[in-house]
């Protein structure tokens, strides 16, 4: 039997999510904060994420975006394929981005690559389609800013680098990036697959509850280690010093071809804006 | 439940800084220093850069007198009806790199973002004794409340990435880079590297 689903209800959906990711965040991220407040040691650090939680406080109670960059719009959509949507979904998810950044007062921050010139309507969002087993819709609703993903970076590495050579390059990059993502930050890691899907899964990784470790126990340990390394190179809340660089690293993996060893990193910023919604 | 807990005071004991800025407080402005900033700055970011760059090829006028202000990189969020403005905090400052040595050049005293400037903007700053902020990036709500008039200058048609003028109050920031040339992301940097 098919589920039947609405395009108008994903249409509203999509709005909703837009709208609230922009203004609240979940409870994982002010949770990591709020950790990393009472961690910290750096007085001007611990102020500064007293600021940040201050601001996420603000953004909520007076409709005022946590962050001025709305962002891109990347939208996950996990469809069971025992629903049938009746109208356009495709459509529907962009109209729902256009009518929640219109309603919302959300900034529109999407162009043209070549003539620079705003679409004006935040859309089009990127969207990824998995078709799953069951009868529901789950959306997840991911706005990204561009500090951070400007600071993205993806090596197809030699298998003979290992892990010591797919950790130094994770640090590397962090620390490249240095204040320019809005540390503390949360670090999403892909490993394996090839080259479209490595960048995926470092996306997929900043979907997961932040600072929840992989099931799988030796990623989970590369996790904690990943974690440790980047905080003792003392860049800190923003690059002004202190042991909060990131509040978390997140690895995905998918088995990869015997000559490759590719790795992603997809950084997120403080304003870990996610919402997700299941239909 | 308040989140708020250690040091509320914080933003209160900051070093009151003036704007436009005079020439004999930018000396006194030190790496690593808190400061509240009070008074008129510019804004711009990508496209007005751009934009004030062209006019500058084509030798024409710019729409204002840069020469000692402030130009904060900033493309805020829509204003709701009855508020100044949306979220305003900082953008990354590395992608204005490319023209703000021409900028100085005209005499802007200070700029203002997030993230590391270049090593030819740093020179370009010294030698014309100017300085570079970094507000607290992701602080869009918090620091809107800061900015008490916003009013549109020139490039309405870039939407969020035009040129306004803000009269701001108690607006925080850290100085990234003084007269003297130090940076202090590297001076936060090398003191780890001391440390061990
Ligand atoms: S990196 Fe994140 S917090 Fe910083 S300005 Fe961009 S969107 Fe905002």
């Amino acid at each position: 039997m098919m589920r039947e689903i609405n395009s108008d209800v994903i249409r509203q959906a999509v709005s909703e999510l837009a709208i609230g990711a922009a203004h609240d965040l979940e409870p994982d991220i002010l949770d990591a904060l709020l950790a990393a407040r009472d961690r910290e040691t750096a007085p001007l650090a611990k102020n500064i994420i007293e600021l940040l939680l201050t601001n996420a406080d603000i953004a909520s109670r007076e409709r005022v975006p946590v962050c001025q960059d709305t962002g891109t719009c990347i939208v996950f959509v996990s469809l069971g394929q025992d629903v049938h949507v009746i109208g356009d979904l495709q459509a529907a998810i962009q109209e729902g981005v256009r009518i929640g950044y219109d309603e919302g007062f959300l900034r529109k921050s999407v162009c043209d690559p070549l003539t620079r010139k705003n679409t004006g309507t935040n859309t089009p969002a990127v969207v990824h389609f998995d078709i799953v087993a069951g009868d529901k819709i789950k959306i997840s609703f991911l706005p990204k800013g561009c500090g951070s993903e400007n600071m993205s970076a993806l090596a197809m590495l030699p298998p003979s680098a290992g892990i010591e050579g797919m950790v130094r390059y994770v640090i590397e990059r962090v620390v490249a990036a240095g204040s320019n993502p809005c540390p503390p930050v949360v670090v999403g890691v892909g490993v394996g697959g090839n080259f479209e899907k490595v960048a995926l899964l470092a996306k997929k990784a900043l979907l997961r509850e932040v600072g929840q470790a992989s099931e799988r126990a030796e990623v989970a340990e590369l996790e904690q280690r990943l974690l440790g390394e980047i905080n003792r190179q003392g860049q800190g809340v923003h690059g002004l010093g202190g042991i909060n660089t990131a509040l978390a690293v997140h690895i995905e993996t998918f088995p990869s071809h015997i000559a490759s060893l590719p790795v992603a990193v997809n950084i997120q910023c403080h304003a870990h804006r996610h919402k997700e919604i299941i239909l | 439940m308040s989140l708020l807990r250690y040091n509320p005071e914080f933003l209160n004991n900051l070093k009151e800084v003036s704007l436009p800025l005079a020439a004999d407080v930018l000396p006194t402005l030190a790496a690593g220093e808190l400061v509240s900033l009070n008074g008129v700055l510019y804004t711009g970011r990508d496209q007005t850069h751009r934009r004030l760059c062209a006019l500058l090829d084509e030798g024409k006028e710019l729409p204002v007198d840069l020469a000692g202000q402030l130009l904060y990189y900033v493309g805020p969020s829509p204003a709701r009806p009855g508020r100044v403005i949306g979220a305003a905090g900082p953008t990354t400052s590395y992608r204005m790199d490319l023209y703000t040595p021409r900028l100085l050049e005209l005499g802007l005293a200070a700029t203002m973002g997030k993230g590391a400037r270049s090593p030819e903007t740093r020179a370009a700053m010294q030698k014309h004794g100017a300085i570079y902020l970094a507000s607290i990036g992701g602080a869009g709500a918090l620091l809107a409340k800061c900015i008490k008039k916003s009013e549109l200058v020139a490039f309405g048609d870039a939407g969020p990435e035009a040129m306004f003028r803000f009269e701001v109050e108690n607006f925080p920031a850290v100085v990234i880079n003084d007269v003297q040339g130090r940076d202090y992301y590297a001076m936060v940097a090398e003191q780890k590297k001391s440390e061990g």
